[in-house]
Parts: structure tokens; sequence; C-alpha cells
């Protein structure tokens, strides 16, 4: 894939606090990259710095191999969708969108077809003459994408685009998103702290944690295999447990956990036996049977269970203290509070993590 | 529908205070002044009850009209100075971190503790010959004799834009303060230089306060004769000034009364055409 944009060891402080540190990222043409993370990771300034709103303390940007730097806002190929939209609230629907197709001094039909193209891309035709005022959230969203994507620039950033908006009207937009950014063909930087409009998506996550990178990968791959517990437990809220190595199997290391021993994937990282390791396991991957001989699998006691988007969520508590959560289908459940059961990992559902070296 | 009824003659209720004010004190010396300016003077004191329009026709004469000119003249140029110091002023200051925009609201609040006329005396030890600022610049030798600017028409407008700075600081901020800074970051990510970006959403935005500053800088500098006299001495004659002269000294309160009714008057009309040319629809709710 063609490198679109290089961030080459971007730093950015505010006063004594380092907000990036150091960050390094190439996006390339076409793609669909989020930037995903709690607030104050990060994410927005690094949103600012492509986009020439602010200028990094270190570190290059490179837009199609030229250092931009420098660069002010204005003279870059590059758009963006603000958190709050930025609709000027003096000029109809059409003005707004107009605004940059004015600056380079595109003829009156032109833009007035443009205009048009662009509300129909958006799915608001006849919109024209409209003022933000007059619309919806929802409405002013795609206004302004339709503002920010009639120029045609490289690269379209989105600075949570859907966090104001209600869940239906974001699932929904969400998809409308995904459209657009496959018909346009356009690089799109999307910002975003909710880990599953992040996995829905994106073609890679960007994770980002106090100003800087933990993993970026595609959706599946942090899923599956997440390099920290960070990633693990942002992304999709995985099982953290730790153990001892007790001895490696080919690609696996068997590791004695509290109540019984667990087998995980080492990614091919250095790790001998009696080393202390940590594995992260999806709740999914996890089975619930009751405490007697005929199961194996980890001894623990149910403490809670809670039923929320078909999915019911058992937690149950080791030895240790160390809190597991199982997912299953359905609402159905024999087990209470207090019930003893064994917790057996189905296929190889444990991976490593926080590993130095590893994949 | 008996609830709303009710809450609605209750605040009526609360209102009648400000209106009988109103009437009592606005209105009321509006209306006699009004009818004042269609009476005759007596020859020593007071006024004769008869209808007279010659106190109109009086303002018509060159001695007189001359002055609502220069009045008018001195209004445009301290109305020009004003908003070409205080746009930026408030502008800037708007944009200022938190803690130094307080500091800079207080540094301009401040001088309003002290009475207008005490600054003013200020001002004459500034401008007087061989005064502050004719020993600065002969020190600095930029100037090689004293400027003598006390009693003249510069004199004045320095007075004048003085006084009247703080009201389109103070509109421009509050129009400015309210304006949304990633509207100009969404301008310039379009592509707008920041000279477009300024002309087409800040300025645009901060037009009403732009606007108000202007309104509330033009109508006073109509009427504020004081500061004329002070710095002025004798040689700038304003609308204000006769008033005072016809009412206090010639005792002429007829006289007086039509020269203010015209200056409202005039006042009004340059409010209306103002208006109708920018056809402003949010003036903060000022005219």
């Amino acid at each position: 894939m063609e490198a679109l944009l290089q961030l080459e060891g971007i730093e950015k402080r505010f006063g004594d606090t380092e907000v990036l540190e150091g960050i390094n990222l190439t996006v390339g043409k076409g793609e669909f990259i989020t930037l995903l993370g709690s607030s104050g990771c990060g994410k927005t300034t690094t949103l600012r710095i492509i986009a020439g709103l602010e200028v990094p303390d270190g570190g290059r940007v490179y837009l199609s191999g030229k250092d931009v730097t420098n660069l002010a806002p204005d003279k870059r190929d590059v758009n963006m969708v603000f958190q709050n939209y930025a609709l000027f609230p003096h000029m109809n629907v059409a003005e707004n969108i107009a605004y940059s197709l004015r600056l380079k001094k595109v003829s009156k039909a032109d833009i007035k077809t443009t205009v048009k193209d662009a509300l129909d891309l958006v799915q608001l035709p006849g919109y024209e003459s409209r003022m933000p005022n007059e619309l919806s959230g929802g409405q002013r969203q795609r206004v302004a994408i339709a503002r920010a994507v009639v120029n045609k620039p490289k690269i379209l950033l989105l600075d949570e685009p859907l966090g104001a908006l209600d869940l239906q009207l974001r699932r929904q937009m969400q998809k409308e998103l995904k459209r657009l950014q496959t018909a346009l063909g356009i690089t799109f930087i999307y910002i975003t702290h909710d880990q599953e409009e992040a996995l829905d998506m994106s073609d890679r996550i960007a994770l980002m944690r106090n100003g800087h990178f933990e993993q970026i990968a595609s959706a599946e791959e942090i899923y599956n295999r997440p390099k920290t517990t960070y990633a693990a437990q942002f992304v999709g809220g995985a099982n953290i447990i730790k153990g001892t190595v007790k001895y490696l199997k080919s690609e696996n290391a068997v590791i004695e956990v509290s109540g019984g021993e667990i087998e995980a994937k080492t990614r091919g990282a250095q790790i001998k036996e009696g080393d202390r390791v940590t594995a992260a396991i999806r709740g999914e991957n996890l089975e619930i049977n009751p405490a007697s001989e005929t199961y194996s699998g980890l001894a623990a006691t149910v403490t809670d269970k809670s039923f929320s988007g078909g999915m019911l969520r058992i937690t149950a508590r080791l030895a240790d203290n160390t809190e597991i959560t199982c997912h299953r289908q359905g609402i159905d459940c024999q087990y209470a509070a207090g019930d003893n059961v064994k917790l057996a990992l189905k296929d190889a559902g444990a991976v490593l993590v926080d590993l130095e070296g590893g994949i | 529908m008996k609830v709303k009824n009710r809450a609605a003659k209750s605040s009526l209720l609360m209102a009648m205070p400000m209106y009988v004010f109103t009437i009592l004190f606005t209105f009321g010396p509006l209306i006699y002044m009004f009818a004042l300016s269609f009476m005759r003077r007596q020859a020593t004191w007071g006024v004769i009850n008869e209808f007279y329009a010659g106190n109109y026709l009086r303002i018509l004469e060159p001695v007189f009209s001359g002055v609502f000119a220069e009045s008018f003249k001195l209004a445009l140029i301290t109305t020009f100075f004003v908003t070409l110091f205080g746009y930026p002023f408030g502008y800037f200051m708007a944009k200022l971190p938190p803690k130094h925009k307080n500091r800079a609201m207080l540094l301009m609040i401040v001088p309003f503790w002290t009475n207008s006329l005490m600054r003013l005396y200020g001002w004459i030890i500034i401008f007087r010959s061989n005064g502050i600022l004719d020993s600065v610049l002969i020190a600095l030798h930029l100037s090689e004799k004293p400027l003598r600017l006390l009693y003249t028409y510069p004199a004045v407008v320095v007075g004048m834009v003085y006084v009247l700075l703080p009201f389109m600081i103070y509109s421009v901020y509050s129009s400015a303060e309210k304006l949304d800074w990633s509207l100009v970051e969404a301008a310039r990510d379009l592509g707008a230089s920041k000279t477009y970006a300024f002309l087409t959403i800040s300025l645009r935005l901060t037009m009403p306060g732009l606007l108000s500053g202007i309104i509330l800088t033009f109508i006073p500098s109509m009427g504020l004769y004081f500061i004329a006299d002070i710095l002025g001495g004798n040689k700038v004659a304003l609308v204000g000034s006769i008033i005072q002269e016809q009412l206090l000294r010639a005792r002429d309160w007829p006289f007086a009364a039509a020269l203010s009714v015209a200056l409202m008057a005039a006042t009004s009309l340059t409010l209306y055409l103002y208006r109708r040319i920018t056809r402003s629809e949010d003036l903060e709710g000022l005219v």
C-alpha cells in the first residue's frame, strides 16, 4: 500500500504536560484508520497536527512524501469534520458547503451542481437553503461531512463525529460513513473512544494511551492477539490472568495460575519455564461447568451475573481473587452467586500479553 | 390556560413599577421638553404660554446649523477612531487565556471608578504647553518646541475617544467572547487564509458587537460637550454646549428645548439610516 501520510516521532507538549511522546504512524491510500483511546490520550491533538491546526514540538509530518510539518492548514490537502461540526451559523447549508469552492474561484454554475451532488451523497437532497440551526444533530453531521469532502481532500479527518448522536443514529451513521468512504475512495482518519465503533468500521485501529500507541493493527489482530494488558482490556474487555510458565508446548506455554493451569499462545516470544507472565482471555472463549470431577478447568466461585445485548455475563472469582467474566448466548443460567464452578478454556483462546519482542 | 393567564397577570403587575417609573421620568420630561420647544421665552425668566415655531427657525441660522454640522463631524471622527482602536482591543482581549482576560477586564474597568471629569483634568496636565507630553517629546528629541496641544481640536478628539473607547471595547469583547474558535479553524481548514477567515467568519460573527459599539459611541458623542469645554477651551462649539449655554446663561428654555429636540431628531435619523444601510436585525436590542 502506498504511504499517504507519515508521522515521524511527533512530540507535543501543552505547558508541562506531554501530550504526545514521539509517535510514529503510516497511513495508506484509501485506508480507514481509527485512532482509538480514552479521553486525554492525545488522539485529538494528533488529528489537529495532521490538519495543521497545531504545530508539533518535535518530529515531522509527511503528506504524499512532502514535509508539511510547518505548513498552514489552508495549504494542506486535508479536511476535517469537527467534533461540534463547526458549521458557519450565518450561512445556509449551500453556502457552508460552497465555502471552499468559492475560495478556489469555481464558477457559480459548477458550485451549484457540486453542492447538489454533495447533498445527494450525504442523503440530504434539497436542503440547500436551510440554516444550520434548523437542522437536527444528524443532519448537521451530514452537512459537515459534505462540506469537508466537497473539496476532494486526500485525507478526511473525523474527530468523534458521532459523539453527540444517540445510539440508533450512531449505528446508522457508522454504516453510512463506511459507505461514503468506499464511494469516495478517500483516506479516513477517524477518532473515537468507542471500541465497538472502531472494531466495526476500521481497516486498522491505532490504540492510543497517554500519548503513545499501544498497538496499531487490524481489528481482528487487536481483538484476537492484543499486545498489552491495556489493549486486551480496552478492546473487548478481556480477562487478565497472571501465572508462572510451567513448560513450553510447541507454540504455546502451559501456565500455572490460581485454581489450575491454562495454555496460552506465546507469539514467538522468548520465554522459559518459571517466568511470570500475563495472559488475556476473551469471555467468549471460556466455558463454565459445575465443579465436579467430570470437568477440568480453573476452580472458581460465581460472584455475579448480568444480561445485556443478548449476552449473559457470569463473573467468577479465582482463589487469588482474580475476577473472570465468561460470556455466553441466551439468558438461561443454572448458576447463582456463591456456586462453585470450573472454567474451561475453549480451543486455544488465551494469549500472552506484555511480552518483550513478541509479535 | 387559566394558570397561564394568571401568570401573565402577575408578571404584568410585577413590571408595573418599571412602567410607572419610565412614564414619570422618561416620557414625562420628553413631552414637557417637546411642549416647551414650541413656546416663547419671557424677557427675564420663564416662558410665555403660547404657540411659537420661531425656536426651530432660529436653529436654521448659520451660527446654529454650523454647530450641528460641527458636532456631527466630531461624532463621526470620534466613532472612527474608537472603532479603529476599540475593535482589535476587544477582539484580542476575548482571545486571551481566562486569567489574563479577567486582568485586562479589570484594567479597563478601574478607570470607571474615578469620575470622568477628574480623568479629563488629567489630560490637561498631559496636554498643556510644557506639560507631560511636551516634556517627553522634547526629552526624546522628537519635537523641538512645545506642541501646545491643549485647547485644540485634536485634544478634544483624544478626550472623546478616551472617554468612549471602553464602550466599544466591551461591546466587541462580549460579542467576540461568544465566537466559537473552531469556526475559524474550520474556515482555515477549508482553505481560507487568515485574512479571509477573519473577514468571513470572525468579523461577520462579531458584527452585532461592533454595530452596537458604534451606536454606543456615536449617540453620546453627539451630545457630550464637557470634553470639548475642558480640552477645547472655547474653540470647539458643540450642540451640547450651546444647549447648556441657552439653558443656564441665556435662560432661553424654549430655544434650549428646541435644540435638544433637534439633536434627538438628528441622532434618531442617523440611527435609522444606519440601520437601513446595514440592514442589521441583530443589534442586541440596542435600537
